[in-house]
């Protein structure tokens, strides 16, 4: 079935290195996966596993050191013509972390959201400028007239929907939504994703949800990937992957899930991934689709056990 | 439960003065805590929490200020203390803090051991080598693998959740009797913040401390916490044990909590989310703080504060909904869930 769905975005064998020359470092080590229009994709991890750098990379942030991304059938990793480079700009947009810290302080709401459409080619006039902002601010359940106000008059949750606005401005196909809620209280957060999700299925919107929380994720991702130290270990549909968790770090991070259920709570072993419980010395771990859309990482003899796992 | 009280908060007010005017931020809370046990206080930003425990250690900012009530701590009124001096015999000793960002807690310029070491010297007078070994210990007992190099380095060799550890070592270090936790894992990782909430849980054994811990995720306290007191805008509106406040809340404010968790949200369906903001500090709240956001508020919500109703010894919530008068209002529908849930568990 999802096979059938048009594929929006391909990251092939993607690989990235910072620093130079004498101290290399491979924040993302040959990653590949496909986000389908219409989807929200999930991509799960903990702090330093390179979750972030895909998405970067994937907005022409961070430059790659291998493999390819293309988005809606063209490339757009390395060197592209301006023309491409501006259409990419408008079609991919980006919801930061921290509402805090991604707003500039010193401009007017009216100019945080609208300062993407200055880089477009066509002038706009100020009417039109005006009437979008009004617009993107609507959309996004404020009140067009905190246009004229500035980002510390508001609270968290309000300053998240204004970084939400100003990516919905420039009418993106595509929404990378980096941590968008990790930063919000609890009340705040289910706000949030109510308005990414009914923004989903009025536009069409296609998300790469970055987190490092696995509830959340289950609660909006139609796909999940689970990426570790820069490393895909497993991807599967959400559900498949709560009912099925194969690779040892999908179970620990499940695991370290809290659940509002003290008693259950209480009596939980918590799980800790440690990498050394793999033998690679002999086997090389290899990428593998054990059952139609769950992909795992492992050596023969790991993955002939998940099979097994997953035929009981 | 009289003789092992360790802090007993009674009516206490907190106000700030800002430009002119008074922010009531903490109104008329009591709150009895005993020892060894954890509590949890949960409730969303802004709604008094940090402010209430930070009263305790007196770290409230310069224009906040005690107005009225007592904090009883070993037979000392903490409500009146007023010189630094005073506050040095308790806060540190007696109870210290774990802050919410391991990033901005420590000092960038000195290595982690010399911090701890620190701590150690001013608190329990003990110098140079024999420090230097209780240093070590603590970042044993934290959870540090080679402790006697980890000693040398700085806080930029660490990660969030190795610093977060720091910082709990040089909070017990001290040897205090309470252990206040703020927020202390909303910085880090899923994975990290179990082990963390798991130390704590094990020094608190070890050390037969008293932790309390604030956060607004009420998911995070299942594990750790015996008690559980719900603040919203400057009051507890739900005091419990933390069976009771999970598998049978009473207060409309605390099922809005815990429905809002992602956890419990059914996929394709809108989450649950609570309209609103709280409530303007400044003015004077009339009736129930939370009224104007409870779609299902009784009229007399609006207009008198409700009284704590005793639901169970242990169990009281601030809500008109329990007065026997009330009409019958049904619990939304996630919390019959985990009511259900309860049940299961009672029943074995």
């Amino acid at each position: 079935m999802p096979n059938k769905r048009k594929k929006l975005l391909e990251v092939q064998n993607l690989s990235v290195t910072f620093g130079t020359g004498r101290h290399p470092f491979q924040a993302v080590n040959g990653v590949s996966f496909d986000i389908h229009q219409g989807e929200t994709f999930g991509l799960v991890g903990e702090s330093g596993s390179g979750k972030t750098t895909i998405g970067r990379s994937i907005i022409r942030i961070n430059p790659i050191s291998g493999g390819q991304i293309l988005f809606d059938g063209q490339r757009i990793s390395g060197k592209i013509s301006k023309e491409l480079d501006r259409q990419i700009t408008r079609r991919i947009q980006m919801i930061f972390q921290d509402p805090m810290a991604s707003l500039n302080e010193r401009a007017k709401v009216d100019y945080i959201v609208s300062e993407g459409l200055f880089s477009g080619t066509e002038k706009l006039s100020e009417q039109v400028r005006k009437e979008k902002v009004a617009q993107a601010l609507s959309d996004v359940g404020l009140l067009p007239e905190f246009a004229s106000r500035f980002p510390h008059e508001f609270s968290g949750g309000q300053r998240q929907r204004i970084g939400i606005a100003r990516a919905l401005i420039m009418e993106p196909e595509f929404i990378i939504a980096d941590e968008p809620i990790s930063a919000l209280d609890v009340s705040i957060r289910a706000q949030v994703l109510n308005l990414l999700s009914d923004l989903q299925k009025e536009r069409g919107l296609t998300y790469l949800f970055i987190a490092h929380d696995l509830s959340v994720v289950r609660f909006i991702s139609d796909r999940i990937a689970v990426i570790y130290k820069g490393q895909l270990m497993e991807l599967a549909e959400s559900e498949q992957l709560f009912a099925h968790p194969l690779h040892p770090y999908t179970q620990a991070l499940l695991s370290a899930i809290p659940m509002p259920d003290p008693i259950a709570e209480k009596s939980k072993v918590l799980k800790v991934y440690n990498p050394s419980c793999h033998d690679y010395s002999t086997d090389s771990p290899v990428w593998a689709e054990l059952e139609p859309g769950h992909f795992v990482r492992g050596n023969q003899r790991e993955l002939d056990e998940y099979r097994k796992q997953l035929s009981v | 439960m009289e003789n092992n009280m360790i802090l007993s908060v009674h009516n206490l007010d907190v106000k700030f003065s800002l430009r002119g005017r008074t922010l009531h931020a903490i109104r008329g809370v009591s709150l009895d805590i005993y020892q060894g046990e954890s509590l949890a206080i949960v409730g969303e930003s802004g709604s008094g929490k940090s402010v209430f425990v930070k009263s305790f250690m007196g770290l409230l900012d310069q224009n906040g200020y005690i107005d009225s009530g007592s904090i009883l701590y070993n037979n000392k009124n903490l409500a009146k203390f007023k010189t630094e001096r005073e506050w040095l015999t308790i806060r540190g000793r007696e109870i210290a803090m774990v802050m919410q960002d391991p990033m901005t807690s420590l000092n960038p310029l000195k290595p982690i051991g010399k911090q701890i070491e620190e701590a150690i010297l001013l608190h329990q007078g003990i110098k140079g080598a024999a420090a230097h070994a209780a240093a070590i210990d603590i970042l044993a007992d934290v959870g540090i693998d080679n402790p006697e190099h980890r000693f040398k380095q700085y806080p930029h060799e660490f990660s969030g959740g190795m610093r977060q550890r720091v910082v709990i070592a040089i909070a017990v270090a001290c040897k205090p009797k309470v252990l206040i936790c703020d927020e202390p894992t909303t910085a880090l990782d899923v994975t990290i913040q179990a082990q963390i909430l798991d130390l704590i849980k094990k020094l608190q054994k070890k050390y037969n401390l008293t932790t309390i811990y604030i956060t607004h995720d009420l998911g995070v306290v299942a594990n750790v916490a015996d008690r559980i007191a719900v603040m919203y805008a400057g009051d507890l509106v739900e005091v419990g044990s933390c069976e009771e406040v999970f598998y049978d809340p009473r207060h409309p404010y605390t099922w809005a909590l815990l429905s809002s968790l992602p956890q419990l949200g059914v996929k394709g369906e809108p989450l649950y989310s609570i309209h609103g903001t709280p409530p303007n500090l400044f003015h004077e709240v009339k009736g129930d703080a939370f009224a104007a956001r409870n779609p299902q508020a009784l009229k007399i919500d609006f207009e008198i504060r409700p009284p704590y109703f005793q639901v169970s010894p242990t169990h009281k919530a601030r809500t008109w909904l329990l007065d026997p008068r009330a009409p019958k209002v049904e619990p939304p529908e996630h919390i019959r869930v985990l009511r259900e849930q309860g049940g299961k568990y009672r029943a074995q």
